[in-house]
């Protein structure tokens, strides 16, 4: 068992040192981006756009919170998208369809989510289909689910009052009047601190880290690797459940065909963050600072009137020099 | 070696944001940003040239965005705020979700931004004009146009684009309605949903003309629908439907050429973008706009396809 402990908790620590150093490089950029903007126009730093710039990130960043968690263990998820469409229409069943109140419908959200990622978790845990196709497999049929569910037509969340407020409403303005951050930006940077602990923390992150470095190692020393794989999976269904909420709240409305494409972003914020595709490294807060870039970036570009063509020559870049500059880490510190 | 690297980063971040050109607004010029449900289809690109053109005759500065697909209604959000962060004099906004973007509009109410809707309208009286196309008479038109061709009397089916947003449900129900109240003989048998898909229209299509073996003719919603009812015919080599489309785009404009496509329903997506700038223009001056502007649309056919006035309104 000690043996066990040794091997788990080394390849993480290793592991995490290597991606702060990514997260600090990502950092900088992030703070390069804004001083850049702020210079180049006016309106770019101004208490209004920084919120909406917060705002464009809270659906990406959780999202791409969900999706850490899933490479880290050396998987991918590409379900991610449609399923947060799917908890969004789940949740406007309940709400909407059978006037449920609005805590049933939260609980629906993040129970759907955390049941998807259990099944997605046991196809690739227990029947051992790579994670690429086992999710591709789960991103048509959530996106299939939602548009039959729904029978294509967008659900209101008219009759639940207060339902926008979870991501559009502001305690933190109440409060402090001059910065009226949205909720759902309250909510992301709980679930970031929430899912920074558990992978730091925990059990289920040390195995987490040890799943993405070495699963036959952890297989060996007779850990249940499947078990606590299918946990990690759930988890991250669970924040993807939240993700799904926070944007049918922010649209007043589950929008059935949205959602195809959203998993790549989220999966871009994760890279540009530092966590290592081939699993086994990761933060929490390089994600974060990933996600973050992403929003800057687009309403950076916007506000600048950058011709929309141009603005996704430039996210493509990012993120190339984002794993270029990973690379180029790794090779010097190896 | 980190810092240095850092240094990289920064020197190559600053490059990305110095590189970009238009950034500011000449002193006195009106700003008008218009946020469309996309840019990359050939139609938003026409409604494009039309607001380009405006803002040379009126001398204001026009920026022209939209989201990749017309699914994304938080794109669309966001580009709005972004939009909005910019201060502008006016905006003009075609909505994908007519409902969504309420609160970013009330903003720019608060904000004393008056709103002109382009191509279909919001849910709200934030916007103090509409500019689009009155798609429940063209599709009108287009049934009479379906109806003559038919000799009065026959089988009929719709691919339509969706079954949500405005001008799916006006231009299915213009189609519908006039063929039920002016053509007792003609009967509507299947109105289909493709998502003005080209390849979910084509197998829709093929569909149809197995389920109705006696079927005449056949509407087509959208171009992407459209064009989905001429490869579906292709496809299955019958010769005798009669297929109408709606706007342009090459492949449609061939298809009438070659004489596979009867004709079709062209909106004027030049002259939507040019109504949008003047009615905005005229908004943030403060002087009166009408309500509802018709932006036209015309049938074409092999006939006048190349008549100067309707090309200029086709697109490639």
């Amino acid at each position: 068992m000690t043996a066990t402990e040794m091997k788990t908790s080394e390849t993480p620590r290793s592991g995490r040192r290597g991606a702060a150093q990514q997260m600090i490089l990502a950092f900088a950029s992030l703070i390069v981006l804004v001083i850049g903007f702020s210079l180049a126009s006016p309106n770019f730093f101004q208490v209004s756009n920084i919120m909406a710039i917060l705002q464009a990130t809270s659906v990406n960043g959780v999202l791409a919170i969900g999706v850490t968690l899933i490479i880290i263990t050396g998987g991918i998820d590409l379900s991610v998208g449609t399923l947060m469409t799917f908890c969004a229409v789940m949740t406007g069943v309940v709400l909407t369809w059978m006037g449920a109140p609005l805590l049933l419908g939260v609980i629906t959200a993040i129970a759907t989510g955390a049941l998807a990622g259990l099944v997605s978790g046991s196809l690739v845990a227990k029947l051992k289909i790579p994670p690429f196709i086992a999710t591709l497999g789960m991103m048509l049929i959530f996106r299939g689910l939602s548009l039959i569910v729904t029978g294509t037509r967008p659900i209101y969340f008219n009759d639940t009052p207060g339902f926008d407020l979870i991501s559009r409403g502001s305690l933190v303005g109440s409060v402090f009047p001059a910065f009226p951050m949205p909720n759902g930006v309250l909510i992301l940077f709980g679930i970031a601190a929430a899912a920074a602990w558990i992978l730091n923390r925990t059990v289920l992150g040390r195995y987490t880290f040890a799943l993405g470095s070495n699963e036959e190692a952890v297989r060996l020393s007779g850990v249940n690797a499947d078990g606590w794989k299918i946990a990690i999976y759930a988890l991250s269904g669970a924040i993807v459940g939240i993700a799904g909420l926070l944007i049918a709240s922010r649209l007043n409305s589950a929008q059935p065909a949205l959602g195809l494409g959203y998993e790549l972003e989220a999966i871009a914020a994760v890279v540009i963050g530092g966590t290592s595709l081939a699993g086994g490294r990761g933060t929490i807060l390089g994600t974060l600072i990933g996600a973050l870039i992403m929003a800057v970036l687009t309403n950076g570009l916007r506000v600048l009137s950058v011709a929309p063509e141009w603005q996704t020559v430039v996210t493509g870049a990012i993120i190339i020099f984002a794993v270029y500059a990973d690379q180029l880490r790794r090779r010097t510190t190896s | 070696m980190f810092t240095r690297r850092t240094l990289m980063g920064a020197v190559a971040s600053m490059a990305l944001a110095g590189t970009t050109p238009g950034a500011f607004a000449q002193d006195g010029q009106l700003y008008i940003p218009l946020i469309s449900k996309g840019f990359q289809h050939q139609f938003w690109q026409a409604v494009k040239t039309g607001a380009d053109q405006a803002a040379e005759e009126m001398d204001v500065r026009v920026t022209f965005e939209g989201p990749d697909n017309e699914t994304q209604v938080d794109k669309q959000m966001d580009m709005l705020s972004a939009a909005l962060a910019n201060q502008p004099d006016a905006i003009g906004f075609a909505a994908l979700d007519s409902q969504a973007a309420i609160p970013l509009l009330r903003q720019a109410q608060d904000a004393g931004i008056p709103v002109v809707a382009f191509d279909s309208g919001v849910e709200s009286d934030i916007p103090v004009s509409l500019a689009s196309t009155d798609n429940v008479a063209a599709a009108g038109l287009a049934a009479d146009k379906m109806a003559e061709l038919l000799g009065g009397s026959g089988q009929v089916a719709v691919v339509a684009h969706d079954q949500t947003s405005r001008t799916g449900i006006d231009r299915r129900d213009g189609f519908v309605d006039q063929i039920e109240a002016e053509y007792p003989d003609i009967e509507i048998v299947a109105v289909e949903y493709g998502g003005g898909d080209h390849l979910r229209s084509t197998e829709i299509t093929k569909a149809l003309l197995t389920a109705y073996p006696d079927l005449d003719g056949i509407f087509g919603t959208n171009e992407g629908s459209a064009i989905g009812v001429v490869n579906g015919v292709r496809e299955t080599g019958a010769d005798d439907i009669t297929i109408i489309g709606y706007d342009s785009g090459k492949a449609q404009t061939d298809a009438i050429r070659e004489g596979i496509m009867a004709g079709a329903i062209t909106q004027n997506p030049v002259g939507i973008g040019y109504e949008t700038v003047k009615a905005a223009v005229a908004a943030a001056r403060g002087e009166e706009v009408e309500e509802n502007v018709d932006t036209g649309f015309f049938w074409y056919d092999q006939s006048n396809i190349d008549d100067p006035e309707i090309s200029a309104v086709l697109y490639d």
